[in-house]
């Protein structure tokens, strides 16, 4: 029995002559909250299109739950509850409605959607037609009806665009309940890490239909190498200073030079060495690029 | 089934606000209530030409029928196929529609269905409200001698005809406002289509039932040569034709369908 909630095996998907998906092979675990990352026109929103069946993918490539999709449509769909870009709402119907709605295509209770309502914040707007919603309001409702299945498996597609911070950290919180108490599976995409490195427990991170990154947040981390940076009086003259002791000088930015960290007594050597030299040294200390960095270092280089 | 009978419902349900649902009652209501007006307010002047009661009933029929046959019906038929539809390219909602775990043939199929009792409901308001109009003119005005004709028959043939003509227009254009999200496409072709339908029956053209848009008009034509008896006749087989075929064309669309 397999571990994954979602596989997909060299999935490669074209609109038209443009490659949009490249030979992806996600592997969503069970259980797991995925963040789905890339930036904007990367593949991410055609991917879980695909994987919702709304575009066909070839036989064998997309699996939910072990089960092949194409052959397993209605079953697979049983277990997804999606919300993909802007959330699809009826505008002429309250948010109420739209989710009495959804109640009826599921063959749910009505009395969810109160609850339903409640979890989102929007008891008090319930009765106002969704058209006049804001932008994050209607994100609520379609995180509403995403969750109004109680599936499995949720697929969300940029659910915080348009929130604000409270609704942000709502939002993520919210992921972290589902996935730790109710044991659900959540792909979230986005194309902010920083957004949902402090919930996900996988990353997969995709470029240009190619996915460049996928593993633990933890395993992402690794990837993270460490750096001294050091600001001194004059950066040009340290930094070839360095390079003529063979000391790789990584970067050079607007008041600072970057080396690879190899330990702290070589920094300490580092530090002696510039105020022997007749460098002043304002400040020598080590970093770790922050995972956002990190993300955009890693989409940029492919 | 369950998927068609719930699919339906939520038709029923997302649908019952709009325009094209509360068409098919008003339509049939202001129609028969401003010819029920017009004799009634003008009673002496029609009394006065001494019409036999299936005459009385005939003209009266006739003022809602001439005015609906050929321009009320097939204009609500194309404005409401453009609606069924709409809802979901207007809102965006295909995705979320085709992302349900239902089968794509009972999503299309409730919606063609839907479109389909919705024309029955105005038909059939049509025909209950002329009856009940009718006698309810003999009641206020006992000149009107509406009592001692029943037209039930007459009545349920023209508009068993009339509901089973308008078929082949639907299924038309419920296939163009399936694929196009537009408003000018469906009701450019739908209008052009009329015109062409209505010249077609009014210059006698012999294949004139092959026109979807003239299958209504030649209906009421039918009525006034006095060769309404017959339910199935060509343009009716025909309607039913082009129904049953674009009925799965559109099945065929709703499954190669990409929601991009």
């Amino acid at each position: 029995m397999s571990n994954l909630a979602i596989e997909t095996c060299g999935l490669t998907y074209h609109f038209g002559n443009q490659k949009v998906v490249d030979d992806l092979s996600l592997k969503v675990p069970k259980g797991s909250i995925y963040g789905f990352l890339g930036p904007n026109g990367a593949g991410k929103t055609t991917t879980i299109k695909i994987l919702l069946n709304l575009l066909k993918s070839p036989y064998d490539t997309v699996f939910i739950f072990g089960k092949e999709i194409n052959a397993n449509r209605i079953a697979s769909l049983k277990k997804i509850g999606a919300l993909v870009e802007q959330p699809a709402i009826y505008a002429h119907l309250t948010g109420k409605e739209n989710l009495i709605n959804r109640c009826i295509l599921l063959g749910v209770t009505r009395e969810k959607v109160k609850d339903m309502l409640s979890l989102v914040g929007l008891t008090d707007a319930a009765d106002k037609k969704a058209g006049n919603y804001s932008l994050g309001m209607k994100q609520r409702l379609g995180i509403a009806l995403a969750l109004l299945a109680d599936a499995e498996l949720l697929l969300l597609d940029e659910p915080t665009n348009g929130l604000d911070p409270n609704g942000i950290i709502e939002i993520r919180n919210l992921m972290s309940e589902l996935s730790l108490k109710h044991n659900k599976t959540i792909l979230v995409s986005s194309h902010l890490l920083h957004e949902i490195e402090k919930v996900a427990t996988h990353v997969g991170i995709l470029n240009k239909g190619k996915l460049l990154f996928q593993g633990t947040i933890n395993e992402l981390q690794t990837f993270n190498t460490p750096v001294v940076e050091i600001q001194t009086d004059n950066r040009e003259a340290t930094a070839a200073f360095l390079s003529s002791l063979g000391y790789v000088v990584s970067n050079i930015n607007e008041d600072t030079i970057q080396l690879p960290f190899q330990s702290t007594a070589e920094t300490g050597k580092i530090n002696t060495l510039l105020i022997q030299h007749g460098f002043t040294v304002y400040s020598i200390h080590f970093v770790k690029k922050d995972l956002e960095r990190l993300f955009l270092d890693i989409t940029k280089t492919n | 089934m369950h998927a068609l009978l719930i699919s339906l419902q939520s038709e029923f349900y997302k649908s019952r606000k709009t325009l094209a649902f509360w068409a098919s009652i008003l339509l049939p209501l202001c129609l028969c209530s401003l010819v029920t007006a017009a004799f009634y307010f003008k009673s002496e002047k029609i009394l006065a030409q001494l019409y036999s009661p299936p005459v009385l009933w005939m003209n009266y029929i006739g003022s809602i029928l001439g005015i609906m046959g050929s321009l009320i019906l097939p204009f609500y038929v194309i404005f409401m196929a453009f609606s069924v539809n709409n809802i979901e390219h207007k809102n965006d909602t295909w995705k979320s529609l085709f992302a349900q775990p239902l089968n794509k043939f009972s999503i299309y199929a409730a919606k063609y269905i839907y479109a389909v009792l919705l024309i029955f409901i105005c038909l059939f308001l049509f025909f209950a409200l002329s009856l009940a109009f009718g006698n309810l003119l003999h009641i206020l005005n006992n000149g009107y001698k509406f009592n001692d004709y029943s037209p039930l028959d007459f009545l349920s043939r023209i508009y068993t005809r009339l509901f089973l003509s308008s078929l082949g227009i639907l299924s038309v254009q419920f296939i163009i406002s399936l694929i196009w999200s537009d408003f000018l496409k469906p009701m450019g072709i739908g209008f052009i289509g009329l015109i062409a339908g209505i010249i077609a029956v009014t210059r006698g053209w012999e294949y004139a039932c092959f026109i979807p848009y003239s299958h209504a008009t030649m209906v009421i034509s039918a009525r006034k040569e006095g060769v309404a008896g017959q339910i199935f006749t060509q343009e009716i087989y025909a309607s039913l034709i082009y129904a049953a075929v674009l009925f799965l064309a559109g099945y065929f669309i709703v499954i190669k369908k990409s929601v991009k």
